[in-house]
């Protein structure tokens, strides 16, 4: 370990942390901001956070590859154990706009449930710093770190509410839960550290290739299991999903949305560099148990969402089952698969963070009626969000001509290619499940009478705005997918 | 050089205009804002058309793509959003953004203080961007789109006034009937997609593409019939030919503008273009270029005899419609492809004018009738009569449209018409059979024109007495388009003068045969035969079509008494006649109920039992095995915390003992 701090003094670059170099430097002044302003006023503070979001968007962007280049444009530092490349460029412009769709939510929202505290927006720039560390992370111990960051914010962002008892156990269950997943993960690192001697992704990858017997190793197995359960908890798939519907249900809503999109990102990241690349000689192995793995969390999702009528856990056991559709590409693991995944998480995240939009703007005060009840003839009294939620659910459904359709036709495309064609029936058939849940939620909305009081949806602009800009990306991704895919093609190793 | 980078205003603001109409129309409330916004919408386009249709006349190079962004890309499916601007899409959208931009015109009057003002103007707008979609597009999935598009807006619009039920059932009926052509259209797409791909590693949709590796499927061969067969059905749909032309009439439930737009002047001439745009393939199947021309025919007397016996002044013009289709694909199937497109051009002139002076008279008459509180039907020629000097405008107009479509010389129909026949009879495809059908339809045709113009304008008035004093001439934003459109009808022609009459005149070359050169010139068939053969076939014809006037004017005018005479005499050939020859009732027992009886059955026989079954089955299945899951989720960390561990133990085992 010595070795590896004096390597990394050494190297120091900057450019490969720039983006998230710049959104902590934001966060850190904005800290500093909120002390200096009066109590109860946070617009300022969101509006910051945009523009460090903005920022970091360009800032992101100059390293960018494009196709045809001769010359890469990816950063690489700290003794190799960052690489900014076009994958952790992707990855991060889907993290920046779930962060900044959550942003532009949150500013009424805690006004209205009473919790104007200014350090939301920073916790959120830290988050999405996170995030970026576990998708431009080469080495373990950057990803463990990235995560780490990641999940402590999110700890915190769970429990806002302090007041609040279900914000509370949110924040206390995910912490809980995600120290003991993180423990194995750790125990993981350990094992394959113990085994190559290394904790660099790509050179685990090589001295495993050059080491056949390690392969059957029981420590590098036991190393792979543990480590595998580190990242299936963060994207909740089955059997470790089930923090998701406490912590979904009791946690802010906006942050609900973000957890949904950008953390499941940064794990789908960080999940698939450090296998496809580092235990790429395992890949029979690990595509064995993902293949199961995905099969039980897209049924376990689906199946339970049909017996929810609160519908933040609906959408939290559907956030379960998008995890094993995307999980479904990671089992095809070929060039259409693997920028599926990413095309599907930049999807996922327009119109998972959508629908949230909406509960947010149509919860009252403690959010108790955001139950299929409580959107009784909705669609007629709000038009114009009955249209939006309709839009975000079909596209959730996987209906053409939206952003679920095409994420879902490539993720599965790649799955039939590969030759998993009984995965693709598997997945299609459960996206045919989960019309029943999505589509209940169209039918109370335009079909049954509506409930007395609906004087109640107070539009706010920057939720209107999420909302047109998640609508905007589902149909610019369900009709035009063509130049994002090729941006996802380019960003896979 | 000459750039080509703005192709994608002419459909952009029309689209746009869709959608700030359809959005905020409601609020906005004014119907001049309304109607002005849609009308520059459409005007906009022309003006861009106009541009680029200039530019291209003067730039040596005829075929340009402008590529706009990648849609998908799937293996080796690559699709892109991309334009085509050669000579034939050009013309085509001078046609559908000229026209259109008159018929918005008139609609604003037209439509004045209907309910839906503005979902009016935002779907008319939408089916131009599609019909613009359809005839711009670079590959054959784009111009799907717009095929599709087009047909939504018809079925929208012919149901505009959606609570009465003969106006849905017809929309319906539009929609079904072109889905059957759609179908074929599709698989033909497939088919091509597939055989030139896999056969010949041509993995393409687009067209000029298509036309440059068409050559590998050789001619004649089986696939390339298939293929075009399969096209041609698309096109019948579409383009109200024989079998499926029964939609067209009905689709006269629309408002009159939609008429006038969508049912003459553009959607339905898209067959025509789409054959036109797959030229090549077309030249290489002979089999099923006969096929086309036997049916452009067959159609065009069919739907004329119909139209002989109508007493809707619309349903007259809308089989009419149908037999002009016919023409136009008669001469695509003798290889005329630019008589073709020529008459798709006149006919949109000619026919749109038609259709905007009945709407004309029949805004008047219900004006009129309603001042009445009479109950008549004020599309019903039977009411109307003398209306000439009530609206003088209307009726010049629709005299001079009706005496181009009936062909006589000097008018636009005239030479269209007369190239059509005369390749009918001596292209090398053609037969004077062909010639004979067509130049007895334009008899036919003359006829019913002059009949309805006398039935309508001339003669005694027989409308209601009280309801006379309130016809009256239409407002200028009516009568503005019906004069620009009347001129066109006379003069839009004079683009396209046969070589035996330029010749006669001195070296007048025809433009527009030369314009369309670099699309057909590869492909269009040579006309064999004397001058001579060619002038005596064309006064042959013409004379056919002044004794179809004189007849009319005859019966309809001078003996008025004539017709009752003919129908007590006749009465069966006219009952036929005027029952469509029972073609509607014939579908209706072959296919309509049979499918129907079939539908009943499979649902109480086949889904109530055996499909519910399943479905219910496993629905209370999984709606069990969710209420089972979800007392796994008791709420307590560690419960949660165990499933964790047990699932860790699990996967470990799982990869050490595998």
């Amino acid at each position: 370990m010595e070795n590896l701090a004096q390597i990394a003094m050494q190297d120091v670059n900057f450019g490969a942390i720039m983006p998230s170099l710049v959104l902590v430097c934001f966060g850190m002044a904005l800290l500093l901001v909120t002390v200096f302003s009066p109590r109860g006023k946070t617009t300022h503070v969101a509006y910051l956070s945009i523009l460090a979001l903005v920022v970091t968007g360009i800032v992101s962007l100059a390293t960018w590859t494009p196709a045809g280049s001769l010359v890469g444009n990816w950063q690489e530092g700290f003794g190799g154990s960052v690489r900014l490349d076009n994958f952790a460029t992707f990855f991060n412009i889907v993290f920046l706009i779930a962060a900044g769709l959550t942003i532009l939510m949150s500013d009424d929202y805690l006004k209205r449930e009473e919790y104007p505290i200014g350090e939301y927006y920073p916790l959120i720039l830290f988050t999405t710093a996170g995030a970026m560390w576990m998708a431009s992370g080469t080495d373990l111990m950057t990803i463990f770190l990235g995560l780490e960051v990641l999940s402590i914010s999110l700890y915190v962002l769970a429990g806002f509410f302090r007041r609040q008892e279900r914000s509370n156990e949110a924040g206390l269950k995910y912490f809980l839960l995600g120290a003991f997943s993180t423990g194995f993960l750790l125990y993981g690192i350990a094992l394959i550290y113990g085994v190559t001697g290394t904790t660099k992704v790509a050179l685990i990858g090589e001295i495993l290739a050059n080491n056949p017997s390690l392969l059957t190793n029981t420590m590098t197995l036991a190393g792979m299991g543990l480590m595998s359960i580190g990242f299936l908890f963060k994207i909740a798939a089955a059997p470790f999903h089930m923090w998701t519907p406490d912590v979904y249900q009791g946690a802010p809503t906006p942050i609900t949305a973000f957890m949904s999109a950008g953390p499941k990102a940064a794990a789908f990241a960080a999940f698939l560099r450090v296998f496809v690349i580092g235990l790429a000689g395992l890949q029979d192995q690990w595509t064995s148990l993902l293949w199961i793995l995905a099969v039980l969390t897209m049924i376990v999702g689906n199946v339970v969402a049909i017996y929810q009528t609160n519908l933040k856990r609906m959408l939290a056991y559907s956030s379960i089952a998008h995890a094993g559709y995307a999980l479904v590409g990671m089992v095809a693991a070929n060039a259409i698969g693997l920028s599926g995944i990413l095309f599907y998480m930049l999807a996922y995240t327009f119109m998972n963070l959508g629908a949230f939009a909406i509960l947010v703007l149509a919860g009252k005060k403690g959010e108790d009626n955001l139950t299929l009840d409580g959107f009784a003839g909705f669609g007629f009294k709000r038009p114009f969000l009955g249209v939006a939620m309709s839009i975000f659910l079909l596209s959730l459904m996987g209906i053409p001509p939206t952003a679920g359709f095409t994420a879902k036709f490539y993720i599965f495309a790649g799955a039939v290619e590969a030759g998993y064609i009984w995965l693709a029936i598997i997945g299609v058939l459960n996206s045919a499940v989960s019309l029943y849940y999505y589509l209940r939620v169209m039918v109370y909305m335009y079909f049954r009478d509506p409930a007395e009081d609906y004087g109640w949806v107070k539009m706010h602009a920057g939720a209107v705005l999420s909302i047109v800009v998640a609508i905007i990306g589902v149909f610019y991704l369900g009709i035009i997918p063509g130049a994002v895919m090729e941006f996802a093609k380019l960003a896979i190793f | 050089m000459y750039s080509y980078d703005y192709l994608w205003l002419i459909p952009f603001f029309p689209l746009l205009g869709a959608i700030i109409n359809g959005f905020l129309g409601k609020k906005i409330k004014s119907e001049k804002v309304i109607g002005g916004l849609g009308t520059l919408a459409i005007a906009g386009s022309f003006a861009v058309s106009c541009f680029y249709f200039f530019q291209l006349l003067n730039d040596p190079q005829k075929v340009h793509q402008q590529v706009i962004g990648s849609w998908m890309s799937v293996g080796r499916l690559q699709v892109d959003w991309g334009f085509l601007l050669d000579p034939l899409s050009a013309l085509m959208i001078l046609i559908v953004s000229g026209v259109g931009s008159l018929i918005h015109l008139y609609s604003i009057g037209y439509m004045h203080g209907e309910e839906g003002f503005y979902r009016f103007f935002s779907y008319l707008n939408l089916f131009c961007f599609s019909m613009l979609m359809l005839v711009l597009g670079n590959n054959a999935l784009v111009m799907f789109i717009g095929w599709e598009g087009v047909g939504l807006c018809s079925y929208l619009l012919i149901g505009y006034y959606f609570h009465k039920k003969s106006a849905g059932d017809a929309a319906k009926k539009a929609f079904v009937v072109n889905r059957v052509g759609d179908f074929g259209f599709l698989l033909g797409l497939f088919l091509l997609f597939w055989t030139l791909g896999s056969d010949h590693g041509v993995w393409t949709l687009n067209f000029v593409e298509i036309a440059a590796n068409a050559h590998l499927l050789g001619a004649g061969s089986a696939v390339v019939t298939i293929v075009t067969l399969c096209f041609f059905i698309g096109a019948t749909g579409k383009s109200a030919q024989i079998p499926l032309y029964t939609w067209l009439p009905d689709a006269m439930e629309g408002p009159t503008p939609v008429s006038a737009l969508i049912h003459a002047a553009t959607m339905v001439t898209a067959g025509v273009y789409m054959i036109g745009r797959m030229n090549v393939l077309f030249f290489m199947a002979p089999s099923t270029m006969m096929v086309v021309a036997i049916v452009g025919a067959a159609t065009a007397l069919f739907a004329a005899t119909i139209g002989l016996a109508q007493n809707d002044i619309k349903r007259v013009l809308a089989y009419s419609t149908v037999s002009q289709l016919g023409y136009m694909f008669l001469a695509m199937g003798v290889g005329a492809f630019t008589a073709g497109i020529f008459h798709l051009m006149t006919h949109a002139f000619f026919k749109a004018c038609l259709f905007l002076g009945s709407g004309s008279v029949i805004h008047a008459m219900h004006h009129g009738l309603h001042h009445a509180h009479s109950h008549d039907d004020p599309q019903d020629m039977r009411n109307m009569g003398g209306l000439r000097k009530k609206m003088p405008i209307t009726y010049i107009t629709f005299l001079v449209s009706a005496i181009a479509i009936a062909g006589i010389p000097g008018f636009s129909a005239f030479f269209s018409k007369d190239e059509i026949l005369w390749f009918a009879f001596a292209s090398p495809q053609g037969s004077p059979w062909l010639w004979a059908v067509g130049a007895c339809a334009a008899g036919l045709t003359a006829f019913y024109m002059f009949r309805l113009v006398h039935m309508t304008f001339h003669g005694a008035q027989r409308t209601a007495a009280k309801a006379r004093d309130h016809i009256h001439e239409s407002p200028l934003v009516i009568t503005i388009p019906l004069m620009v459109l009347g001129l066109l009808a006379v003069v839009g022609g004079y683009v396209g003068i046969p070589h035996v009459i330029g010749n006669a005149l001195g070296h007048i070359p025809n433009y527009l045969d030369n314009f369309l050169h670099p699309v057909f010139g590869a492909t269009q068939a040579q006309a064999h035969g004397a001058a001579s053969t060619e002038v005596s076939l064309m006064v042959v014809s013409v004379a056919l079509a002044v004794i179809g006037i004189l007849l009319a004017s005859w019966m309809y005018l001078w003996q008025p008494e004539l017709p009752g005479k003919f129908v007590a005499n006749f009465k069966g050939a006219y009952r036929t006649i005027h029952n469509k020859w029972y073609v509607d009732e014939i579908y209706d027992a072959m296919f309509i109920n049979p499918t129907k009886r079939l539908g009943t059955f499979l649902w109480k026989g086949f889904d109530v039992q055996v499909i519910d079954g399943i479905v219910n089955g496993t629905g209370k299945v999984i709606n069990a095995f969710s209420k089972g899951l979800r007392f796994t989720q008791s709420g307590f960390v560690h419960n949660y915390a165990m499933t964790m561990v047990v699932g860790m133990v699990v996967i470990v085992a799982f990869f050490l003992f595998r």
